[in-house]
């Protein structure tokens, strides 16, 4: 009977049609979907405070503007997928205990410091940039609710994108310790963009199961690679260098090679040991607990009132 | 010298905009639940796009080529106009929403007026900002009731928040010489006039909220005319910080 019905969902992936929220779907299929879809969904809330803290230090009212209004887009992509993990049956509640306690991961880029302005740019040129090569991926994705906010996010992303390409435009453009600042920010960032997209192929736990269920389309080396390809030419536009001497082009294969990440670093930060993972998940969890009596007191005012309207009825009647 | 007016009466306007919007984006990241935070966000950004609209236009009236940057940035502290009510920190949730509530109020009323300033570029920002208000008040009124009458403890956060602020309050209606100036000009809002709006208002939200409105009516004052309370200059530390360390640069 499972065999079946497990037979009939991968002929389904296989011709292309959507999963919804209501379709039968494997018990496995479901969590790992929830575990990325909350991941995801993690890494748009934790994302919010690197950039979150140059709001109130940004150097023009048109570029503070531009900057709030980018950290609330992340806020809006949180609770998308947030929504989108409860169509699984997830509870909010529960997602963000996760982590909260530490057991559910999130972006580990978000666990590098944001110390200059440059790095308003760099997050939105590499991070965000980073991150559309996953999305654009994303909005494929073969369980519609997710592939549906993908779309959503993918657009607002590549604006994000674009703004903060144009930030280190302007820096580039601009006076020496600004392009020092910018160069500066790029150093810091290239490597951990790289990261993102996660261990080589060959050491990819997820991958193959998440492949064959159309979860993910293309590996994290290919995607890197587009990543890589994508940004150098960015790079020279802005006439700062990147950190890497072993990067050149390949004319054999068409491709720009690249250094060896540190994956000592890489696995470091994924268990907690980036300069701001403890910063992240305190910031997270004040909030959190600071916020509890007021959604204490949304919920029982709500509850008053419907009692009240309840109580009125039932006068008039 | 004599003072020019109509500049001070704009920069009190585009002051109480510009640093209310940078204190409600402290928020940002920070909010008690997702949507509250986007919400208190869109604040800011109403807020922040008024601050602009508003010191535009004082940059043009003070006539020294000076941009909207310029004003928001690179003033001494002294010449700041907003109120001390705005440079309150957002302690907590309760706090912010109170101080939102009676600064909403008044600026409701305040813009309701000024969409009939004799001055057209004045009473077409006033009509726009307008909008953006009246949203801005129909949210902090909802939370002071929602959490007034929500639990014992959130009850009991709204009337400290409340108590405390309430010193605050009066300062909105002290008229300042630019106020006197404008108002016999038909250029600025009578403040007198919405001195009894306000106070209705007040009464039936804070009823409603079972809050209890505090005795006495004495207020702080003085940031209208320039003097600010201590908080004020750590707020500009940061908001002036890379104009101050890079100077004339662009960004």
């Amino acid at each position: 009977m499972i065999e079946k019905l497990e037979q009939q969902f991968q002929a389904k992936i296989d011709a292309e049609v959507k999963i919804e929220p209501k379709d039968w779907m494997p018990e496995k299929y479901r969590k790992t979907l929830i575990r990325q879809i909350s991941q995801h969904a993690h890494s748009e809330v934790v994302g919010m405070l690197p950039e979150g803290n140059w709001i109130t230090r940004a150097p023009s009212l048109r570029r503070k503007i531009a900057l709030v209004a980018k950290v609330q887009d992340e806020a809006g992509h949180g609770l998308y997928l947030y929504s989108a993990a409860e169509t699984l049956g997830a509870e909010r509640d529960d997602l963000l205990d996760q982590l909260h306690t530490g057991k559910a991961k999130y972006s580990s880029i978000f666990n590098y410091p944001a110390t200059t302005w440059a790095d308003m740019g760099a997050i939105g040129w590499l991070v965000d940039g980073a991150a559309i090569m996953n999305q654009v991926m994303l909005t494929r994705a073969s369980y519609g609710p997710y592939a549906r906010a993908m779309v959503r996010i993918c657009k607002e992303e590549s604006f994000h994108q674009r703004q903060g390409y144009e930030i280190l435009l302007t820096l580039c453009r601009g006076t020496e310790i600004q392009k020092q600042m910018a160069q500066d920010s790029l150093n810091r960032w290239w490597w951990p963009s790289l990261m993102m997209f996660g261990p080589n192929d060959a050491e990819s736990t997820h991958s193959a199961q998440s492949m064959a269920w159309k979860i993910k389309r293309k590996s994290n080396d290919e995607l890197r690679q587009a990543f890589v390809d994508a940004t150098v030419p960015q790079a020279k536009i802005l006439g700062i260098t990147i950190p890497d001497p072993d990067l050149k082009w390949n004319e054999e294969r068409g491709h720009y090679d690249f250094g060896e990440i540190d994956w000592a670093e890489f696995w470091n930060v994924v268990k907690g040991n980036g300069p701001c993972n403890r910063q992240r998940i305190e910031d997270r969890k004040k909030a959190y607990e600071k916020g509890a009596w007021v959604r204490d007191a949304a919920v029982a005012y709500a509850e008053k009132r419907e009692q009240r309207k309840a109580a009125s009825k039932a006068k008039v009647a | 010298m004599q003072p020019n007016h109509k500049l001070n009466y704009l920069l009190q306007l585009g002051d109480n905009a510009l640093i209310l919007g940078q204190r409600l984006s402290e928020w940002c990241g920070h909010g008690p639940v997702l949507e509250q935070d986007i919400a208190i966000t869109n604040m800011a950004l109403d807020l922040l796009g008024q601050a602009r609209n508003w010191l535009d236009f004082a940059a043009q009236t003070e006539g020294k080529n000076r941009t909207e940057d310029d004003i928001a940035f690179l003033r001494n502290e002294w010449e700041y106009r907003n109120v001390l009510l705005v440079e309150y920190p957002n302690k907590d949730w309760a706090f912010t929403i109170v101080r939102q509530f009676l600064f909403d109020a008044f600026n409701y009323y305040l813009h309701k007026e000024l969409t009939e300033s004799k001055d057209e570029q004045i009473a077409a920002i006033a009509a726009k900002s307008l909008k953006e208000i009246t949203y801005h008040l129909r949210f902090s009124s909802e939370w002071v009731i929602r959490l007034g009458d929500g639990t014992d403890i959130s009850h009991e956060k709204m009337q400290t928040a409340l108590n405390e602020l309430w010193r605050y309050k009066g300062e909105l209606f002290k008229l300042s010489p630019s106020d006197k100036a404008m108002i016999s000009e038909e250029i600025g809002a009578d403040l007198n006039k919405i001195k009894s709006l306000y106070d209705q208002k007040l009464k039936v939200i804070f009823e409603e909220a079972t809050l209890t409105i505090p005795d006495g009516n004495w207020s702080q004052s003085g940031g209208k005319i320039g003097k600010h309370s201590e908080h004020m200059g750590h707020i500009l530390s940061e908001l002036q910080f890379m104009q101050r360390a890079f100077p004339a640069m662009e960004w």
